[in-house]
């Protein structure tokens, strides 16, 4: 278990993630893969931290896993207005500012 | 001992990882996201960070993953037709993104680490000496995002 192991699974996961991002048609799934590619970023941040004996990365984290439960709030009441408003759901459907 | 606790972790979050952006319906993509995040709290404990590891299965998992079945029961599962807009170049970015990534973290000098994350009661301390504005400003952030999630979501709109 070295540092460079845990920042290239960091790594792996963030991938995954934005894959997801990317590539999920249904806005909840795009919304699971944030949290995935938000997940990765802690625990790259938290063994930086672990590996130079840093405390404050800790802390850092912390204030990042406080400030994904206000995104996800909002993120989650913004598609049930997408779903009552625009009555889907679903990405492609919802592209009405597009030039 | 630690390094096999460690790989075998690291295999589950990936194998998470993939369920969760390759799951046909979203209920398991969300299960699959849990079993991530709690697995992303062994490598926490792994790395002498038992807060965090606390705070992470009892707010993400706890708190987020509700919140979010709950959108989905409510917003509907299975209107999803195909899973996928245009996989191809998706895969390609992401797999640039990554390869960068590694390479760049393989480029990090290794420092010898220092067991300086196991106390707790240092963290708090830390919180609310050196961090208390950030904290503070937290809280209106937090009373903003419950305000502005409210707002958003109720149904009797003014118009």
């Amino acid at each position: 278990m070295t540092l460079a192991t845990l920042l290239v699974v960091a790594a792996a996961v963030f991938a995954i993630g934005l894959f997801g991002v990317l590539a999920r048609r249904h806005a909840i799934g795009v919304l699971l893969s944030i949290e995935l590619m938000f997940n990765a970023v802690n625990l790259a941040i938290v063994s930086i931290a672990w590996s130079r004996g840093l405390l404050a990365g800790v802390v850092l984290v912390l204030f990042g896993i406080a400030i994904t439960v206000a995104e996800i709030a909002v993120g989650l009441a913004l598609v049930l207005l997408a779903s009552r408003v625009a009555k889907s759901v679903i990405l492609d459907d919802l592209s009405e500012l597009k030039g | 001992m630690r390094d096999l606790a460690f790989f075998g972790l690291a295999a589950c979050l990936l194998a998470a990882a993939v369920a969760v952006v390759t799951a046909k319906s979203l209920f398991r993509a969300v299960f699959a996201l849990s079993a991530a995040l709690v697995a992303t709290a062994g490598v926490y404990l792994l790395l002498s960070a038992p807060l965090l590891a606390a705070v992470q299965i009892l707010l993400y998992t706890g708190g987020v993953l509700t919140l979010v079945v709950f959108a989905l029961v409510v917003a509907g599962a299975n209107t999803e037709g195909a899973r996928w807009r245009q996989p191809l170049p998706a895969a390609f970015m992401s797999l640039a993104v990554f390869v960068v990534l590694a390479v760049s973290a393989r480029a990090l000098p290794a420092a010898s680490h220092v067991s300086g994350l196991e106390s707790g009661k240092d963290v708090g301390l830390l919180l609310f000496s050196d961090y208390l504005v950030p904290f503070e400003l937290l809280s209106v952030l937090l009373l903003g995002a419950v305000f502005g999630a409210l707002l958003l979501a109720r149904k009797d709109r003014p118009e």
